[in-house]
């Protein structure tokens, strides 16, 4: 049988304001546990929720940045269930009239191709405290430092059919939220998580198949493996005659497997209804315009933008655009060169090469747009080749100098001196009677040898145009 | 020195004729000598009430004396009051001392008011005779095997029998005016979000409202100048200005249109009361008012409107209760299910599990249509009803209560009959309007309250209205004879 995967992603991005979604409390990330929860964090008796403004422009700049449609007027809900970390006993979120609906994105696949994905919804609410369970002897602690925090879930429709596709949806929204500046996109400390709705289904069957949702993902790697091996387990559970249960399944990175948190039957009846201490939120089409003023250049517009102003490719204008760092990085570096592709190539190879390798994200690149702007203008103008750039490049990766200075005291600069050339080619030539005669005997690849050998004496310096068109004339 | 109102202590205070810590003193002492019999206060607080009397004497001595300075009150437990016991009237927030000041409690501060104590109410202000308060129940200064009301009765107890020159309350579904009406005292609920509500320990959100409970309309005028105000910390509470409401007390009632909803009148209305509120309503005839008579036809349905919406946002609010940060934690739970059941099951009363499971019930899944939807339907039609009556009238009169205060226990077994004690109240608190509950005579020895409920932020005119009446009355004057004091 073949199997048809349909799959759908609640996002959380926490939204990059300066105080909480309900009180003025800082939202700053690792401070000591409780020193960031005022009174209306812990849920003291009488305190009141007061919505930051901020919260709500972001998430509204977000919608009209995915042509949603941005609720004139939204409310906000309570989802009441008991846990320790949540101090009111209920969660402030949206549930009826969410502030965005209806929106779409564009995901562009490894094969070229691009897919629209439908975001059904994104709404605001306000993220829980955190229970720890080390270093309490058997007790649990709980720090607030985190309630409050404002969240802005992005629910898609169930549109991608591959872990990858996932996962392109995800980067996409990683990087339209960065772009937006609303959200730091920082994973590893929880700024923005995901939880995927799996589900398997024959291929060409219209009813949706049962779904599991795994819960709380926090990277793009995780997100790829954790929905492979569920699909793995569901093809396996079905094709053994069995059913795929609606539950909610949490993964394991360390074993690579999902197993079950709860059940369906065990899943809280939220009991949900709109929050008496908050007024609905209404917005106007004067406070839409203003956002929308407010908008930056998005990823597509800025990707379509780099094909026609830099006769890029559609692939290497999506790399060069998915996240704002680097297509800064790269304008950057052509405002210097102007010269896109070679500058394209230097960035999306050697450059993003080195970065991944060593793990570092581009704006603590240990090179910087002006020093490899610099580098590459040496090769537009021929001082260097690109071969002896790859030298010059490791040299500026390694310390500060600048290329011109690398090249200056490495004494790596080209010769372009024809006569230093012939006088070099005529040294070879006397030297290897033999090769010579093969090559006027027809022996066309023997010109090959000829090339290294006036590279290799050259140390590599040698202009290698000038050097194939000394050769054959000479060797005419 | 404790028979006077407000309006003549503030005079004293003004002219001299005694500083703030002797009438404080005073209070202090007339308290301590009742040894509280009647259970009016959960917490009395001598010397931080001596302490901010002599601070106000100070600033009256540096000519920085306000209308109010030095006057001491009392505020209901449900006011959060920092390094003070709030508890709400439940064993819940027995330990609990609040790290905050409601905002109602810091503007009686501005205005340089003296805090005696905290007064005693129903558990989360969930009863209508006081009788489910951890503390005990509050005991009628005028028949003491009578209840005083509820919740706010604390607050009207001590108010009535002079432990207290005037005391905040709340109102959710008659808190304040049904114990005002009890005891013989003036109380008013204004307009949803005349009052901020932050720091006051929420019952249900969308009906709770704070207000004073004072012996006459005119002191009620002044202590709700201090208590109004826009407040950034409550989202529902009003941006809109507050006028002085003492500014139009003396106004003429000539011509006021009052109107008087048949439904208000009907058989569950006790005999005697409703001939006091007769009388009450031809006096108002005789000082030149015109007499309407309308209908409000959805009253029948407030009392189980407002036991679905109510219930539902309680059931909500009081989640926070869970032992984890704050309040009563059982000893040594099994497991976090165990610690939540416990500590929840031993912390509140009967009553307010009750109505929690009432709450949880209306908002589940499968009956939330069918219940809190319905109510949220129900309770825009008595708000319409309202809105088409004050097309026609200024103002609308009725009995507070259709009884006068009953005995102990008498209804404890049979909620029904206790909710029911609202049913002339609540219908305002569903519309969101004011209404103010003043003495209007007694039956057998108690006093019954007329209401008087206003269009939307028309505390003014209620005021007025009720001044005009105690201008020519002294039901507000009479005082509880006490063997005690």
């Amino acid at each position: 049988m073949k199997w048809e995967v349909v799959i759908g992603l609640e996002i959380h991005a926490q939204l990059a304001t300066k105080s909480k979604i309900f009180s003025g409390a800082s939202t700053a990330y690792g401070a000591e546990a409780n020193t960031q929860a005022c009174a209306v964090d812990l849920g003291l008796p009488g305190v009141l929720p007061v919505l930051n403004a901020e919260a709500v422009r972001m998430a509204a700049k977000f919608g009209l940045a995915i042509g949603a449609n941005v609720a004139r007027r939204s409310i906000f809900a309570r989802k009441n269930y008991f846990y320790p970390d949540l101090p009111k006993g209920y969660q402030i979120s949206q549930y009826e009239l969410p502030i965005v609906e209806k929106g779409q994105i564009e995901i562009g696949l490894e094969d070229g191709v691009t897919k629209l994905i439908g975001i059904t919804r994104a709404h605001l609410e306000e993220d829980a405290g955190k229970s720890l369970h080390e270093d309490f002897h058997g007790l649990t602690g709980i720090d607030l430092n985190r309630a409050g925090t404002p969240l802005l879930e992005i629910v898609s429709e169930p549109d991608m059919r591959s872990a990858q596709e996932a996962v392109a949806y995800m980067k996409k929204i990683h990087s339209l939220v960065r772009y937006l500046d609303i959200c730091d996109g920082n994973m590893q400390e929880g700024s923005f998580r995901c939880d995927a709705n799996v589900s398997i289904r024959p291929q060409g069957q219209q009813r949706l198949g049962t779904r599991a949702e795994l819960k709380n993902i926090n990277s793009f790697r995780f997100v790829e493996r954790a929905i492979n091996v569920e699909i793995e387990r569901q093809i396996d559970v079905i094709e053994a005659g069995g059913e795929v249960r609606q539950e909610t399944r949490l993964y394991d990175a360390n074993k690579n497997e999902t197993r079950t948190m709860r059940a369906k039957e065990e899943a809280n009846d939220y009991r949900y209804f709109p929050d008496p201490d908050l007024l609905p939120v209404v917005l106007d089409e004067k406070y839409l315009d203003e956002v929308r003023a407010t908008l930056p250049e998005l990823p597509d517009q800025k990707q379509h933008r780099f094909e026609d102003e830099f006769n890029l490719s559609a692939y290497d204008a999506s790399v060069l655009t998915a996240s704002l760092e680097t297509a800064d990085y790269f304008e950057q570096v052509v405002k210097l060169t102007n010269e896109p592709k070679l500058s394209a190539n230097w960035i999306m190879g050697d450059l993003l090469g080195a970065l991944n390798k060593n793990d570092l994200g581009i704006e603590q690149s240990p090179v910087s747009a002006d020093r490899l702007g610099g580098m590459i203008k040496r090769i537009a103008d021929k001082t260097i080749s690109g071969k002896i750039a790859k030298a010059v490049f490791d040299a500026m990766w390694q310390g500060d100098a600048t290329a011109d200075a690398i090249i200056a005291s490495k004494g790596l600069q080209q010769i372009t001196d024809s006569g230093a050339i012939e006088k070099m080619i005529d040294d070879i030539i006397a030297n290897n009677p033999q090769q010579v005669a093969q090559y006027k005997s027809g022996k066309d690849k023997v010109f090959g040898f000829f090339v290294g050998q006036v590279m290799k004496q050259s140390k590599g310096k040698a202009n290698p145009q000038q050097v194939n068109e000394l050769l054959k004339h000479k060797l005419k | 020195m404790h028979n006077k109102t407000l309006v003549e202590l503030a005079k004293g205070l003004e002219s001299g004729e005694f500083s703030s810590e002797e009438v404080t003193q005073h209070y202090l002492d007339r308290i301590e000598r009742s040894a509280d019999s009647l259970n009016c206060y959960i917490t009395v607080t001598p010397e931080l009430a001596i302490q901010q009397a002599q601070a106000a004497d100070q600033r009256r001595a540096n000519g920085e004396a306000g209308r109010l300075t030095g006057v001491p009150i009392a505020h209901k437990d449900i006011f959060c009051t920092k390094n003070i016991k709030t508890s709400c009237g439940s064993k819940m927030l027995d330990n609990f001392v609040s790290p905050y000041d409601a905002s109602v409690v810091v503007n009686c501060k501005q205005s340089q008011l003296v805090t005696l104590g905290k007064t005693n109410m129903d558990e989360f202000a969930m009863g209508s005779s006081n009788e489910t308060s951890y503390y005990g129940s509050v005991k009628n200064p005028w028949n003491v095997e009578r209840v005083p009301g509820g919740s706010s009765g604390g607050s009207a107890a001590a108010v009535a029998a002079r432990l207290a020159p005037a005391a905040t309350g709340t109102d959710t579904g008659g808190s304040i005016r049904q114990p005002a009406a009890l005891c013989g005292i003036t109380g008013l609920k204004p307009t949803y979000g005349r009052v901020s509500r932050y720091g006051m320990i929420a019952f249900a959100s969308s009906l709770d409202q704070a207000g004073p409970m004072t012996r006459t309309a005119e002191d009620a005028a002044l202590l709700l100048n201090v208590m109004s105000g826009f407040d950034e910390k409550d989202s529902t509470s009003v941006d809109s200005p507050v006028p002085d409401y003492t500014a139009s007390l003396h106004h003429s009632i000539k011509g006021l249109k009052i109107g008087l909803p048949k439904e208000y009148f009907d058989g569950g209305l006790n005999q005697g009361v409703a001939s006091v509120i007769d009388d009450a309503i031809k006096h108002y005839q005789s000082m030149g008012a015109e007499l309407v008579e309308i209908s409000l036809p959805n009253t029948k349905t407030a009392v189980s409107t407002y036991y679905v919406v109510a219930p539902a946002e309680c059931s909500s609010n009081l989640s926070r209760f869970d032992g984890v940060r704050f309040g009563h934690r059982c000893e040594s739970p099994k497991d976090l299910e165990d610690f939540y059941k416990r500590s929840r099951g031993e912390g509140f009363g009967p009553e307010v599990k009750r109505r929690i499971l009432i709450g949880a019930y209306v908002l589940s899944a499968g009956y939330y249509d069918a219940y809190y939807l319905k109510s949220q339907k129900l309770r825009r039609l008595i708000s319409d009803d309202f809105k088409q009556a004050f097309q026609d009238v200024d103002v609308i009169m009725g009995p507070t209560s259709p009884t006068t205060a009953f005995k102990f226990g008498e209804r404890m077994e049979d909620p029904v009959s206790m909710y029911l004690s609202d049913a002339y109240t609540i219908a305002t608190n569903l519309a969101g309007l004011p209404g103010i509950s003043i003495p209007a005579g007694f039956v057998d020895g108690l006093p019954v309250g007329l209401q008087i409920i206003g269009n939307y932020f028309k505390e003014a005119q209620l005021l007025n209205v009720s001044h005009q009446y105690q201008r020519e009355t002294d039901w507000h004057r009479k005082a509880p004879v006490m063997d005690i004091l």
